[in-house]
């Protein structure tokens, strides 16, 4: 379980949240909204573990994090702007290397009947530069699916995905949550909540009025 | 043991306060022991035996070797403590030291080649000492350049930290090769551990014109301290104070 | 098999640190395959700079002779810096780095795989073709072997040492200026030890000294390095 206590983000200067609180159990999706910039890949970073400065504090199975790093990362899987795959190496060797870097034993079966699910399905052994870019992201959602990981941690996972793929993905998210698991999510999407278990919450709500933009407009004029 | 002193010391805002304090000592003591040093030097000391006149350019190029030298230890211990404690202060002394050192390194570059040229009839030999200090001088502008080229703070601090802490690792090993490789240049003017050769009416202008020379980069480093802090904490009520 | 079954992990106390190095080295030797071109150029770079030389100097064969040590390695360590650059790069502009990052394998252990598979690329390579180069550059027989051993032990720490420079710069647009002024300090001491071991076997001296001076810079290199490297990337990413 991820326990999120009072964060706070400053960048350059620039508070993006404070006493930003929050819990993620089994079973459920948090949906992290916000407009450009309000810092929800920020949130994300910090919470994935990429970040170590940071006030605040966040709580892993009732651990702090600093503490169990290997043990969340384990558990975790990041999927960022970039779907992070090689463009010469073809989706299944993608998903091989990817899969060893986390600790896990590879079985090829998986992997490929992963790939059927995201009708990609006779790719396997197409280099990846071959491949469009929401066929990419699928590449990134079959690792996902293949993957042990209880917690997603998926920033924009939408983006290069037709409507279809919205909904499946919505559906992939459901059975997730349904075997236990944790989905941690941004997207300007709205989500639909299916089954009551869909959370959401604004970065913007943490972030203080700026009186910061106000100062560089003078900044540019004077 | 209490460590609130030490968090103290890393509050921008208490050096702010307490180095505007020292500020008018430092600079009177240092311009006064400099001009004695220099006045005493460079008129009243007696020419040296071998080389005649052309050696009191030490009372300048002994000091800035010196301080360029030690400005990276400085920087070094700054980079420890800015990625252990997290301590911003250290890293704006880190921002503010490298440019202070790097011009220590090429002042003292440039009175060594002034001084070579009567000496041993060059401006330039690839001696030991002066590749060192060569080196020494990549080693302050790549740590310039990288923090110039990483545009967030925290991330600039950090891998500039890191970058000094390897420099550090790195000096005694380039000291070790280049003196392996070659050695032309005379011994070090002072050891500490051993009693100086030099005749004390020479020695004494030139300790003076060391402790000067510390005094200046104190001050010249305070200074640019100051003006560091105000910068970065622009955003806090009582720099906002302080300007209105 | 289950239709989108998950794979499963191995149980905590067996982390697999050495499959996940192996895995990663074998991506960067397939990548390296599929688009030869980023080892290729390097090796080509050097090769020019055995034939500028004689070019801008003297077609005589004694004072290339003399050269041809310095001139060997000089070109050997431009030519590792150059293929540096996109080390750590391609890797962060896909987002491969990102779960290099989140792996929950030492971070140290990963980076020392990627050197090695960059030292298999660049250094190895560079060392298989100098023999070719001391051949244009008229390097007495008797200097081909420590050229060699220096060329087998140094080219590791180059890469090694280099790779701190890519991972401070992996976020600097058109940092290969910036690389190159982080690691020529890193790389002088290499440099010193290696060419003198060549000359001095030219003079018929021992150069054992130089040869174990070199090993201890790569224990050294693979020490402390990937820790620097590591915390390089770490930091960066924040």
């Amino acid at each position: 379980m991820l326990n999120v206590v009072q964060l706070s983000c400053e960048r350059d200067d620039r508070l993006l949240f404070s006493n930003l609180s929050f819990q993620l159990g089994s079973g459920e999706i948090l949906q992290i909204e916000g407009r450009n910039g309000a810092g929800k890949t920020s949130l994300l970073r910090i919470i994935a573990g990429f970040s170590s400065s940071l006030s605040g504090d966040i709580f892993w199975n009732d651990q702090p994090l600093s503490t169990v790093y290997a043990d969340f990362r384990l558990d975790c899987f990041f999927l960022g702007h970039k779907p992070g795959l090689k463009l010469d190496l073809t989706p299944l060797e993608n998903l091989v290397w990817r899969a060893r870097l986390s600790n896990t034993i590879i079985n090829r079966e998986v992997l490929l009947a992963a790939l059927d699910r995201v009708q990609l399905a006779g790719y396997e052994d197409i280099p990846c530069s071959h491949l469009s870019a929401g066929q990419l992201r699928r590449v990134a959602f079959a690792g996902l699916i293949a993957s042990p990981a209880r917690l997603w941690i998926l920033d924009e996972p939408f983006t290069a995905i037709d409507i279809e793929g919205v909904s499946w993905l919505e559906r992939l998210f459901d059975e997730h949550t349904h075997q236990g698991g944790m989905v941690l999510v941004t997207s300007h999407q709205p989500l639909n909540d299916r089954q009551g278990k869909l959370r959401k919450l604004n970065v913007e709500h943490f972030g203080e009025e700026r009186s910061v933009d106000g100062e560089r407009g003078q900044d540019v004029q004077g | 043991m209490n460590w609130t002193f030490f968090h103290k010391l890393g509050s921008p805002k208490w050096f702010y306060d307490i180095s505007g304090k020292w500020l008018p000592w430092l600079q009177v003591s240092s311009l006064v022991l400099i001009l004695v040093a220099l006045v005493w030097g460079l008129a009243f000391t007696p020419p040296d035996y071998l080389q005649g006149n052309s050696y009191r350019i030490i009372f300048i190029h002994v000091p800035a070797s010196f301080l360029a030298q030690s400005i990276y230890m400085m920087m070094a211990t700054a980079a420890a403590v800015t990625l252990i404690w997290r301590i911003k202060l250290a890293d704006m002394a880190l921002k503010v030291m490298a440019p202070v050192g790097a011009s220590f390194c090429i002042l003292s570059l440039v009175t060594g080649a002034i001084w070579g040229q009567p000496t041993w009839g060059t401006w330039w030999v690839w001696d030991a000492r002066l590749t060192s200090m060569l080196i020494l001088l990549f080693l302050y502008i790549g740590i310039i350049a990288l923090r110039g080229a990483i545009h967030t703070t925290e991330a600039a601090a950090k891998a500039c930290a890191i970058l000094s802490l390897v420099g550090v690792v790195n000096i005694p090993i380039i000291k070790f090769s280049v003196d392996w490789w070659n050695t032309l240049h005379q011994g070090a003017t002072l050891k500490l551990t051993e009693k100086p050769s030099m005749a004390p009416e020479m020695l004494w202008p030139l300790l003076l014109a060391i402790l000067g020379f510390y005094l200046f980069f104190t001050m010249v480093m305070v200074l640019r301290l100051r003006i560091e802090i105000i910068s970065r904490e622009r955003k806090t009520r009582w720099v906002k104070e302080l300007v209105s | 098999m289950v239709r989108g079954g998950k794979m499963s992990r191995v149980d905590q106390p067996s982390m697999r640190g050495f499959s996940a190095c192996l895995a990663l080295i074998r991506r960067d030797l397939t990548l390296t395959f599929r688009s030869p071109g980023q080892a290729i150029n390097p090796m080509a770079f050097f090769l020019m700079v055995a034939t500028l030389f004689p070019l801008g100097i003297a077609p005589d064969r004694e004072v290339l002779s003399e050269l041809a040590a310095g001139v060997i390695w000089i070109g050997a360590l431009l030519a590792v810096l150059l293929s540096l650059d996109s080390l750590f790069k391609s890797d962060q502009d896909d987002g491969a780095l990102d779960q290099l990052l989140m792996s929950p394998h030492p971070l140290p252990l990963l980076v020392l795989a990627k050197v090695f598979s960059h030292w298999l690329t660049s250094g190895f390579c560079l060392t298989l073709m100098a023999p070719l180069l001391a051949i244009m550059l008229h390097l007495p027989s008797e200097a081909f072997s420590p050229l060699m051993m220096t060329l087998l032990l140094g080219t590791p720490v180059l890469s090694l040492a280099g790779s701190i420079g890519a991972a401070l710069t992996v976020k600097v647009q058109r940092g290969g200026v910036l690389l190159t002024l982080l690691s020529l300090p890193l790389y002088i001491p290499v440099l010193i030890f290696a060419t003198g071991a060549v000359n001095a076997a030219m003079q018929n001296m021992p150069y054992t000294g130089h040869i174990l001076w070199l090993s201890v810079f790569l224990i050294l290199g693979v020490c402390l390095a990937p820790l620097a490297i590591a915390g390089a990337l770490r930091v960066i990413n924040e």
